[in-house]
């Protein structure tokens, strides 16, 4: 029983994804039942919109960025946090996590407060990138957290006795045990802040990114069929990301020889 | 040990510079900015509490406020009821080795186009939508269901959907936890299942419970996407009235006092929250 309510649980999570191809090659201009033909012309107004390929290249450029920074200050704090001991560290890395459960409208209108009314800065798509930074980083941490942990310290040590330094240490033992962890993180910070909206949506100038894009669009029921189709193109995308995202981390606890314990989180 | 404090530090530094700059300074800076004032065009910087008598006075805004409380509060009590017996399953049920599959199945619609996915649901809850047509189609309504769109209960369903994984997650961990020879030594005692899951399972996994609820809480109290699009006006939430203040209203002063007001509700629920978790779990937390 308990496996059939989760089953039907898990139906219920994918049944909006699920819609998405269905309206995707739907011929009708209409986003309901009945449907009425098979069409790829949604698909091909995705491939030859001007708007949609600039608000996704800025999309790609945030992202790839956040991504970068966040799993670099990530490093820092993962590993700060698992290998030393020092005051106040519980306090920081509340700090640092914080992001992880504050509403992100809280996030949005403050950071607007400071770049607009403090500091007299325009929105650009940096103000943006900056904002994605401090909301990924805490899954970033989340991720190499684990990774660290899982890290015997033992190795470390080996690698110093027979001469290596500190930094090359990092480099040729500390570094490869935990690149899948980098690298899923690296995929989760770039996942969260390609869909992120509402942050966006208040931090971007004339320079929007995709989903503020999609969110102008919804308004207008003529272009639903072409999101519908921009959808199920993004959904494939995410879907491919987290695969990799989810293999790298498994092969990362293989690798230090631990159990999987679970998700991401 | 001195070295290593000094390294911790110095790797410290970076990160936790980064959340102060860009989190504690600007949740500051938001605090002051609510004490100034909108004068039409510009902003009037002598500090007052005018903002925050018109936020409190004037009842609309109590209204909303009560609402979003009452919208994330059913929210979170719906998706962590939904929640417990999935992670129930995959953490008891599930062998070791397929557990994080299924775990990953669980997340994947959370990562994926969270504004399409509420949307989806209006196609889904809309007069000629997928739940209407069903019904229709099998004779159990002759009329579409009007009740299942814009209004609360749209933003309940889907705000429950979105955080279904935020749920599941915590109380998995809490269960996988639990020292699995407690409970045959609770059977071996005597209990059966279902006093076994009530007395050994369920207070062990109450962390976690605790976890998810404050998990789902906080951030859907803050959702702007889903009453946007699928609340219509019974269903609008502070968010919303945050973002008119700040775009379409002109008077972010006003916005950030509700932002601010918004932050310490939630704060002190979520305290509480704790406080009474700690409370009945003997302080032992």
């Amino acid at each position: 029983m308990l496996r059939a309510y989760t089953l039907a649980f898990l139906v219920f999570l994918y049944a909006p994804i699920a819609l998405l191809p269905i309206f995707a090659f739907n011929s009708g201009t209409v986003i309901a039942f009945p449907l009425d033909g098979f069409t790829t012309r949604w698909f091909s107004a995705v491939f030859s919109n001007r708007e949609l390929h600039a608000a996704l290249g800025n999309s790609l450029f945030v992202a790839v960025l956040s991504a970068v920074l966040s799993v670099l200050l990530g490093l820092a704090a993962a590993r700060a946090n698992i290998r030393y001991r020092f005051r106040g560290k519980t306090a920081a890395m509340g700090l640092i996590m914080i992001p992880l459960v504050l509403p992100e409208i809280i996030v949005a209108t403050s950071l607007l407060v400071v770049i607009v009314r403090f500091l007299n800065l325009p929105l650009s798509l940096w103000s943006l990138i900056a904002a994605h930074v401090l909301i990924c980083v805490p899954f970033a941490v989340a991720i190499l957290n684990a990774s660290f942990q899982a890290l015997d310290p033992a190795l470390e040590e080996a690698a110093i006795d027979l001469g290596e330094t500190r930094a090359s240490t990092f480099r040729r033992v500390t570094l490869p045990l935990v690149m899948p962890g980098i690298v899923a993180s690296l995929l989760i910070s770039f996942t969260i802040s390609l869909d992120e909206f509402i942050i966006a949506f208040f931090l971007t100038g004339s320079d929007v990114t995709l989903p503020v894009y999609i969110w102008s669009l919804l308004r207008f029921p003529k272009q639903l069929p072409i999101i519908m189709a921009l959808g199920t193109l993004l959904v494939l995308a995410s879907v491919l990301i987290l695969t990799i995202a989810e293999w790298m981390r498994r092969r990362g606890l293989a690798r230090a020889g631990k159990n999987d314990s679970g998700g991401f989180l | 040990m001195q070295q290593d404090t000094k390294r911790g530090l110095t790797l410290i530094a970076p990160p936790l510079g980064y959340a102060v700059a860009l989190l504690a300074v600007p949740l500051i800076a938001i605090v002051i900015f609510s004490f100034w004032t909108q004068d039409y065009l510009t902003i009037d910087r002598t500090l007052s509490l005018r903002n925050y008598r018109e936020a409190l006075t004037d009842p609309i805004y109590g209204a909303i406020m009560l609402r979003s409380l009452g919208i994330s509060g059913s929210v979170t009590l719906i998706t962590v009821m939904l929640a417990f017996p999935v992670a129930y399953f995959v953490s008891f049920r599930v062998p070791p080795a397929h557990k994080s599959l299924w775990l990953f199945l669980i997340t994947i619609p959370f990562w994926t186009s969270y504004l399409l996915r509420i949307f989806l649901w209006k196609v889904i809850l809309g007069y000629n939508g997928v739940v209407n047509s069903v019904l229709t189609g099998i004779g159990l309504i002759d009329e579409p269901l009007s009740w299942i769109l814009y209004n609360a209960n749209a933003v309940v369903i889907t705000l429950s959907h979105a955080f279904a994984p935020f749920a599941i997650l915590p109380i998995f961990v809490a269960l996988e936890k639990i020292d699995r020879s407690l409970l045959e030594a609770s059977r071996d005692l005597g209990e059966n299942a279902m006093t076994t899951f009530l007395r050994v399972t369920l207070p062990l996994a109450a962390p976690g419970v605790v976890a998810a609820l404050l998990i789902v809480f906080i951030p859907t109290v803050g959702d702007y996407v889903t009453p946007a699009q699928v609340g219509g006006a019974g269903g609008t939430m502070i968010a919303n009235v945050i973002q008119a203040q700040f775009r379409d209203l002109n008077n972010a002063p006003l916005g950030a006092a509700l932002s601010v007001l918004a932050m310490l509700i939630v704060t002190v629920l979520a305290l509480g929250t704790i406080w009474i978790a700690r409370r009945l779990s003997g302080g032992r937390d």
